[in-house]
């Protein structure tokens, strides 16, 4: 193809092989949020004249086509899109190049449309939601005068391989040539993605795309082919010669084949017989997946081309000129790991024994860490990094001192600890963070995982003879299985320390519930900063008694405070009903647009990532402020930008090498109401759901809420649920594990977490504009959507508005077995660990409330209601009951 | 039965056609007093110059124009009411009346179409005529903030919706979308007319036309014809051109680029020369007559009329001089995606 304007058009820059080449177009990738951190800047301080001089810049280096992205979480997607395109149409050197829309909201997409004079191309579009959705939306896109760019994205997923890019393109070529649709205004994208990742699945991500390039133009007439360059050579970030070799070398075999346009940054590019012949041959290797060695061997190879950065490498020189000693506090405080082998190798030639460069260098570095974390001066992502550095240092020194061991005893720890999430519960973000910030202060750690029984617990504790005991948990059943864990260790005669962590648990509930049960000491640890304090004085002779004897005796007053203070009283359950939140048949939502149940293989993470709420990320680190404040906070602010820096590259990878695949589903669905239950048509069959009412006694005016209020008590209704779950990470925890990397691990989780709730919040949206529908013109920004600026609540069983865990179990069925891909334990925890449920009230004065506590009378009311027995009612409803 | 639009192509297969003159220059010609235009109406401003209420307080006035154009032979006949939109006539304090207005103009132009087609059997085509407003989308009316746009996309969408409801409802058989000056205005006005289509269940041809603001060949919003074209094509328009601008002597070299790209009819209405000081076309019907003959000379246009200035007189010369030419054949150009910022962009297969 060849692009050539019909009045002047810039030539492209002679430099390059891909662009000398009048047949192929360059994107300009620089006025784009999500790929230029300078443009991302310049927009969120609001300096768009600047922005428009990046645009300006793009043009002149030879871009025949601009990209402009603006989805970014914290702004206002749709107004930035339109600011900054009513500003380039008023620079004549800037808007004589097409537009290219780019944004994975349509709304934003459509916002651009609105402003742009000449004849823009829209990416993207994908079949993603199905081929209904994927005509509404080319139907707009040709309406309003667009080329599209349709991602290679189905119901099922992302394409990978070369026969899936080719059925996916022909099948949205077939669509849409028979929907009128002008098959040269198609241009396909069938992913790049990241090569040379190490992982077998991606060795043949490169070649597919260019064999699948030439099938596609055979397959579909006149269609166009981009893709986004930069994915390729993700591996080696930071490796500008490699980077630029590997994506010059794609183009060169990726043009012939049909390959039209990409976005690129024009500067980044080489000309093949320029590049150094080795270095090309390597690469060539891993681009056509020609031997099995070939991503080692560029690997290796690559080494010889990094470090250009004068300022960096000077400031690493110097400190790797110190004594080995020193270099190995420098690497535990600052957290860097490439040289520890080597320095902890070094050091233990210099040792008698290999133990010493563990009591010695290694325990100076990590008690170093440990008081500036105690005086607040470092913080948690910092010493799980330094804590990384020790593991892969004393992982190298093990060996040494095992094959010592004969001659001298086990090594003297501080104390030994099992650690484990009880059974049924499957969250261990916590109860990691905990363990590696005892191990960093000298503590063995025991860790048994996950969904641990008790009997495994005690028995670990025996034969490790443990100095304590830690349990944690997240979803409230856990709580009881906690109390189940403390009777067995009193029945079995325990009288270690028990210490009781986790977000569901509270000193309150281990002094009601837990501390009765075992005679031993209780102790609740409310984070990983107390553990370390907590741990060390319970293995020390002296501190140990004053805070066993001080803990005994704030548990002894919470309980009596509690007895003395009475609780609210209750209404009759006959009250609370009579109290209902009275139900405004204005306010009801209409019939949904799409009813039945929807899957999605597959939500792209890039549009998961522009949305995800922050804070709580932070938090779970402990790092106390909100985002984005929280990134120039005086003193956190720090270790919070260090944090998100590593957050963002990962969530990089993630994306460029496909780590994580999100899977979604969500179910629409007729109801009618009985009471508190609302009985759902979903299939044929009606499913009853029972709801739990407020029952503490109203002020006047205040209504003693239930769920099931939400619902029209007359005629028909419609209610929704979901599930989504973040799937895939498994490989990757191993590998961090084998790499003794407890950072990564938990960063990894915790961004999955994100994801999730992020997963959530976006489906909640499609379903209120599109799949219900309700709101089809709601227009949010991130912020609004975290702070619930929408009609309508999703609330998840297990929660404060609907405490019953078990009804998960019911809402799974509705959805059809395993929605989304999520599977439950047995007490009902969800499978991936990053994943939500709920349900969906589309009602305009549906709102969040907590259930609180409830009578008996309501408890066998429900039980009844519910089929099932007292007992099983009480044990799923524990916490709300007195 | 055929349509409207199949209609049109059929007869434009076969001969040049000829669009009809100005309003403006006759109705000028008329010395109508203000009186004249407001007829009953009170609306609390001077309503000189409204010509599009005519339509309303003088539409016999307005069927006599239009009749003197169809006796001069001409097969399309546009309405009176290129700036009956609300906010053009905001500034008359009229817009309450843009709906009944449209339905006006058209009624009226729709029914001297119909008894002329009666009296000779030969088929009259009524185009609504849709002006550009005189807001753009495209440009700052402030130097100091060219961000700022007095008017946005939904808005003017919406003011197109409501003249062409009442120009489809009186009867007009196509929407002419003329004067472009603003590129975006015009796909505002595509935009409304997909919605119009959309409430009456059916098509609702469209007919483009740009203008020119300078001589590089550009409108205002800095379109060339060919970036123009690329970025209205998806309109599929029975017809695209030009109208207004120069005369038709300086718009021949743009029509000819049109003709080789757009694979629809071409039709195009110059000015009567150019103004003279007092603002007044002093051309006469033989010499733009003649500037036109050089168009059909080398077969790039099928529909000829006229724009400001021009009078039946215009049309009737115009009309017997194109009369032995053959239309322009509509050319089926390769497929290849045109996209276009300001200039055009062609991806070729």
């Amino acid at each position: 193809m060849a692009s050539t304007a019909m009045s002047e058009f810039p030539e492209p820059e002679a430099s390059s092989p891909a662009l000398a080449s009048s047949s192929f177009v360059n994107v300009g990738e620089r006025t784009n949020v999500t790929g230029s951190a300078k443009f991302k800047k310049l927009i969120m301080a609001d300096d768009y004249a600047a922005a428009v001089e990046v645009a300006r810049q793009q043009v002149e280096n030879g871009a025949q086509v601009i990209d402009v992205n603006m989805d970014e979480g914290l702004l206002d997607a749709e107004a930035a899109m339109t600011t900054f395109l009513k500003l380039i149409a008023a620079e004549p050197d800037i808007a004589r190049v097409p537009i290219m829309i780019d944004s994975s909201k349509w709304t934003v997409i459509e916002a651009g449309l609105k402003c742009v004079s000449g004849k823009p191309i829209v990416n993207s579009i994908s079949m993603k939601e199905g081929e209904e959705e994927f005509l509404r939306l080319a139907r707009k896109v040709r309406g309003y005068g667009a080329a599209v760019v349709i991602m290679a994205f189905d119901e099922k997923g992302q394409a990978d391989t070369r026969e899936r890019k080719v059925e996916i393109c022909a099948r949205a070529y077939d669509l849409l040539v028979g929907d009128g649709f002008p098959p040269e205004d198609i241009i396909f994208d069938p992913n790049i993605f990241a090569i040379a990742t190490g992982i077998d699945e991606h060795r043949r991500y490169a070649i597919d795309f260019i064999e699948a390039c030439r099938e596609i133009k055979q397959r579909c007439p006149h269609v166009h082919i981009s893709g986004g360059l930069s994915n390729l050579s993700f591996s080696f970030r930071g490796n500008e010669p490699v980077r630029r070799a590997m994506h010059s070398i794609f183009l060169y075999h990726a043009i012939p084949a049909g390959l039209d346009m990409a976005i690129v940054n024009a500067g980044q590019l080489d000309v093949y017989d320029t590049i150094d012949p080795v270095l090309r041959e390597a690469c060539e290797d891993v681009i056509l997946d020609r031997r099995d060695d070939a991503t080692e061997r560029l690997v290796t190879l690559a080494e010889n081309y990094l470090g250009t950065d004068p300022a960096r490498e000077k400031e690493a020189a110097e400190w790797r000129g110190w004594p080995v000693a020193k270099r190995l506090e420098h690497a535990l405080v600052k957290g860097i790991d490439a040289f520890v082998v080597e320095d902890a190798e070094e050091a233990r030639q210099a040792a008698n024994r290999p133990i010493e460069v563990i009591e010695g260098p290694l325990m100076d570095g990590m008690n170093v860490v440990g008081d500036l974390f105690g005086s607040g001066k470092m913080f948690l992502p910092q010493v799980v990094k330094s804590a990384r550095v020790m593991k892969k240092a004393v992982a190298h020194l093990i060996p040494f001192i095992e094959a010592e061991k004969e001659a001298n005893g086990a090594t003297q720890g501080k104390g030994r600890i099992v650690m484990a999430t009880v059974k049924g519960d499957v969250h261990d973000i916590g109860k990691n963070i905990v363990g590696v910030v005892l191990q960093c202060n000298g503590f063995e750690v025991v860790d048994l995982g996950v969904m641990a029984p008790w009997q495994d617990i005690l028995k670990a504790a025996n034969d490790n003879k443990a100095d304590m005991i830690g349990l944690s948990g997240l979803i409230t059943p856990s709580l009881d299985e906690m109390v189940t864990v403390a009777s067995e260790m009193q029945r079995e005669g325990f009288t270690l320390p028990l210490l009781i962590g986790g977000a569901t648990t509270s000193r309150v509930h281990t002094a009601l519930r837990i501390e009765p049960a075992y005679e031993g000491p209780v102790i609740h640890v409310l984070d990983a900063s107390r553990a370390v304090g907590v741990a060390s004085a319970l293995v020390s002779d002296t501190q140990r008694e004053p805070l066993v004897e001080r803990t005994r005796a704030d548990y002894q007053e919470i309980r009596e405070a509690r007895a003395r203070s009475g609780q609210n009283a209750l209404a009759s359950l006959d009250e609370a009903r009579a109290n209902g939140f009275a139900f405004d048949p204005a306010g009801k939502a209409p019939p949904p647009a799409r009813p039945g149940v929807h899957h999605f293989g597959e939500w792209p993470l890039r549009e998961l990532r522009a949305s995800i709420d922050w804070t709580p990320f932070f938090r779970a680190w402990e790092l106390a402020g909100n985002y984005p404040a929280i990134l120039d906070d005086p003193i956190v602010g720090e270790s919070a930008r260090s944090l998100f820096r590593d957050a963002e590259a990962m969530l990089d990878r993630m994306i460029a090498e496909h780590w994580v695949v999100p899977k979604g589903a969500v179910g629409l669905w007729r109801c009618k109401r009985e009471g508190d239950d609302v009985l759902i048509l979903a299939g044929n069959d009606w499913t009853r759901v029972p709801f739990l009412r407020q029952q503490v006694k109203k002020r006047e005016g205040r209504a003693n809420f239930c769920l099931a209020d939400f619902i029209d008590p007359e005629g028909e209704d419609w209610i929704g649920g979901f599930a989504v779950g973040i799937h895939g990470l498994e490989p990757h925890l191993a590998r961090f594990k084998a790499e003794n990397d407890d950072y990564s691990d938990i960063l990894l989780k915790a961004l999955a977490d994100r994801l999730a709730e992020s997963f959530a919040e976006v489906l909640h949206a499609h379903v209120r504009d599109s799949i219900w529908g309700y709101s089809p013109d709601e227009h949010l920004t991130n912020a609004e959507l975290i702070r619930e600026r929408y009609e309508g609540i999703r609330p998840a069983p297990g929660y404060p508005a609907c405490p019953d865990h078990s009804l998960k179990r019911v809402l799974f069925g509705m959805l059809g077995g395993e929605p989304a891909g999520v599977t439950l334990t047995d007490n009902f925890a969800m499978l991936p660990t990053s994943a939500v449920s709920g349900f969906y009230f589309g009602h305009r004065d549906s709102q969040y409330f907590g259930v609180a506590r409830i009578g008996r009378d309501q408890l066998e009311d429900y039980a009844a209601r519910r089929e099932v027995s007292l007992e099983e009612a009480e044990r799923w409803l524990r916490p709300n009951l007195d | 039965m055929s349509t409207a639009a199949d209609q049109l192509r059929a007869e434009a297969a076969r001969r040049i056609l000829v669009k009809d003159g100005a309003y403006g220059t006759e109705i000028q010609r008329r010395r109508l007093a203000e009186a004249d235009y407001r007829g009953s109406f009170d609306l609390g401003r001077d309503q000189k110059g409204n010509n599009d209420l005519l339509n309303l307080t003088r539409p016999e006035l307005v069927r006599e124009i239009a009749q003197d154009f169809a006796d001069a032979g001409a097969d399309i006949l546009a309405t009176d009411s290129f700036n009956a939109n609300r906010i053009s006539q905001a500034d008359y304090g009229a817009e309450g009346l843009v709906r009944e207005i449209n339905v006006a103009a058209a009624r009226i132009i729709r029914e001297v179409a119909d008894a002329a087609e009666a009296k000779d059997g030969r088929r009259r085509w009524v185009a609504g005529a849709i002006g550009p407003t005189n807001k753009t989308l495209s440009l700052s009316p402030n130097v100091n903030d060219p961000g700022y746009r007095e008017i946005d996309f939904d808005t003017l969408s919406d003011v197109y919706v409501e003249q062409i409801e009442g120009l489809v409802e009186g009867g007009a058989d196509f929407a002419l979308i003329e004067t472009v000056f603003d590129t975006l205005n015009a796909k505002a006005a595509v935009h409304a007319a997909q919605r119009v289509e959309e409430t009456i269940g059916r098509e609702l041809p469209i007919m483009l036309s740009m203008t020119i603001t300078d001589l590089s060949g550009r409108n205002l919003s800095g379109h060339s014809i060919e970036a123009f074209w690329a970025s209205v094509r998806h309109a599929r328009p029975l017809t695209v051109g030009l109208n207004c601008s120069f005369g038709a002597a300086q718009l021949r070299a743009h029509i000819a680029i049109l003709s080789r790209i757009a694979d629809t009819l071409v039709m195009a209405y110059p000015n009567a020369g150019l103004p003279n000081d007092l603002g007044e076309y002093d051309e006469c019907a033989a010499t733009t007559a003649a500037q036109v003959r050089s168009w059909t000379e080398q077969g790039i246009v099928n529909i000829v009329g006229g724009c400001c200035g021009t009078t039946p007189e215009h049309i009737k010369a115009i009309g017997e001089t194109v009369s032995g030419y053959a239309p322009r054949r509509i050319p089926t150009p390769e497929r290849r995606t045109l996209l276009a910022g300001i200039e055009p962009m062609i991806l070729a297969a």
